[in-house]
């Protein structure tokens, strides 16, 4: 019996170029797998929103496809013509865009097949995936406690071996806090590097699409191929160079700061950043120090601030892009509504979950007349002190490392009564978002069996500079989910060549 | 939700306290740094989607537009 599950995407992309493994049979595997998931409903994972009923058409002359054949999970916010696209909301129930999103259809040109769509917070409002109206997701490290989220479908799938990587999209942290939290790798890129056209808009000057993957190498590939230039995104940026595979196996040279602000033990309000997250996190530092990274304190004065900001901007422009779910266009409208006014409240009302209504009741008031200046205009201004900060850094340090999340994996539940304490969740995570810099998250250890990630940010444009960092890290720690794909018993390929010869290819290192 | 909206306003409040008065706020975070990438294209006119694909996922439609109920009852 073949484990084609057991291939990292890179792997299953040079098979099948290679002549060694069928694109069909890769894909049959995994949409039977992400199926059984789906048929499960609540006692599955509950990863998926939509998956492919049968392979797709290859695409057209496209044996020259650097990706082809490699099937790919996209989360439910990004517009796939005639699949349904709902962001995890009801009010969106059954849409059937009528365009994809650009970032799908450059990756579908590079071959990639669309395997299934992923549950997601409502709108990507929300770190642990309870704010699906299609239901919570489960982590598969442990089916009592939450994925994380936005992007908590995504996430759980690649860690399940459901598909081989995924699309998510990071506002706060809603890429690297449930790739943190499923033991998988995440990463946000430069604000404006990947097309936003097409994706179902939460907070426009922070949303950004990245890959979910099972290692730092396919996560290069994946976002090598989403970058780029797009006139339909007026945001959209000239990526100023190619994205390579990372090779680096040490960190010699490489000046690696530690921000007190978001990695200490009293950096957090509360409760704090927990024990077993630090030891994990002061542990890989001692490992990259003997990759020959230097280790230094750096300073960002103002990134405890950022998570005010961030509930002030993120909100305000949600609160304005949410105001096209009205019952006219598209999506749900409530029946029988005595007028106009009438119907948009209700449709309104009946569509929207609970945090959804409250980011734009916050976001509503921060733009209001009179309190415009003192929160969204006041915001953006500590958003500018944020990333000046993060410059400054940069001119003593290369990189910026700290935990992803404060916590591993929480219970699902715990935090659902208290929103600002779910809000903390993304600590660590937002001054990036704030400042547009890349990020990414590495599963670095272990705490309480729980997997804990670590992030690693840089400039504006270092992608690749973060991509060779967290590299060369993954390969020393040697992080292994495999066991959470296996724990799985859902259906493997009944025949097949062994792994072993599918492997067998030249290599070109 | 009184009480919660409350709570977050109360964190939000804390950004009060700093003195950003000579600050520029931020607009593009990535292209207010670096003025070799426009932020922003040509406001030129583009094909729209054609009128029945538009109309195609509306709850109700009536004479090629979007039927909505009357303004008053």
């Amino acid at each position: 019996m073949s484990d084609v599950v057991g291939l990292s995407a890179f792997d299953a992309a040079r098979a099948i170029a290679a002549g060694s493994l069928s694109a069909e049979e890769l894909f049959e595997v995994y949409r039977a797998r992400a199926a059984s998931d789906r048929a499960a409903g609540v006692d599955g994972l509950n990863c998926f929103t939509w998956v492919a009923a049968e392979p797709p058409d290859a695409v057209a002359a496209s044996a020259q496809a650097p990706l082809e054949g490699v099937p790919l999970a996209v989360k439910d916010l990004f517009c796939t013509e005639g699949v349904p696209s709902q962001s995890g909301s009801r009010i969106l129930e059954g849409y059937l865009p009528p365009y994809t999103a650009s970032v799908v259809r450059r990756l579908h040109s590079a071959g990639v097949r669309l395997l299934a769509k992923t549950n997601q917070d409502e709108f990507a409002m929300g770190s642990s995936n309870e704010n699906s109206a299609f239901g919570a997701v489960r982590n598969p490290w442990d089916r009592e406690r939450v994925p994380g989220g936005s992007s908590g479908g995504s996430a759980a799938a690649v860690a399940a071996g459901l598909a081989p990587w995924a699309l998510g999209t990071d506002t706060g942290g809603s890429i690297r806090q449930p790739a943190a939290l499923c033991g998988i790798v995440g990463m946000k890129p430069t604000y404006g590097s990947v097309s936003r056209y097409g994706m179902i808009a939460f907070a426009s000057s922070l949303d950004q699409a990245g890959p979910l993957t099972r290692d730092v190498r396919d996560a290069a590939l994946l976002l090598g191929h989403m970058v780029g230039h797009d006139p339909c995104d007026a945001t959209s940026l000239r990526f100023p160079h190619t994205i390579e595979l990372p090779t680096a196996e040490r960190l010699d040279g490489v000046r690696l700061g530690v921000p007190e602000e978001l990695a200490g033990a009293s950096s957090l309000e509360g409760e704090g950043i927990e024990a077993g997250v630090l030891d994990a996190f002061r542990a890989a530092l001692a490992r990259a120090e003997e990759l020959g990274a230097q280790v230094s304190d750096v300073r960002l004065p103002h990134a405890p601030h950022a998570l005010s900001a961030y509930y002030v901007i993120a909100p305000a422009e949600a609160s304005s892009n949410l105001a096209r779910f009205d019952g006219v266009r598209y999506g749900l409208r409530a029946a029988d509504a005595a007028d106009l006014l009438d119907m948009y409240t209700r449709t309104r009302h009946d569509g929207f979950g609970a945090e959804v209504k409250r980011r734009i009741m916050l976001g509503t008031y921060a733009l209001s007349s009179g309190y415009y200046d003192a929160y969204y205009d006041r915001a953006q201004r500590v958003r500018t002190k944020i990333a000046e900060d993060f410059r400054a850094a940069f001119a003593q340090v290369d990189l910026i490392v700290t935990p992803t999340a404060p916590t591993v994996a929480f219970k699902l539940g715990e935090k659902t009564a208290d929103p600002l304490a779910m809000y903390l969740n993304d600590f660590c995570t937002v001054p990036m978002s704030l400042a547009g810099i890349p990020a990414i998250s590495i599963p670095c250890g272990l705490s309480q069996g729980l997997p804990v990630g670590l992030q690693l940010a840089g400039p504006a444009f270092s992608e690749n500079r973060v991509l060779d960092a967290a590299h060369a890290l993954e390969q020393s720690i040697g992080f292994d989910g495999s066991a959470v794909r296996k724990r799985s018993s859902l259906p493997a390929p009944a025949q097949g060549p062994p792994l072993s010869e599918i492997l067998n290819l030249p290599r070109e290192s | 939700m009184a009480r919660e909206l409350s709570a977050v306003l109360d964190h939000v409040a804390r950004i009060g306290a700093l003195d950003l008065d000579d600050v520029a706020p931020t607009s593009h975070v990535v292209a207010d740094t670096m003025p070799t990438h426009p932020a922003l294209r040509p406001d030129e006119p583009r094909p729209c989607l054609p009128r029945e694909v538009a109309l195609a996922q509306a709850p109700a439609v009536s004479e090629d537009g979007f039927l909505v109920p009357s303004p008053q009852a």
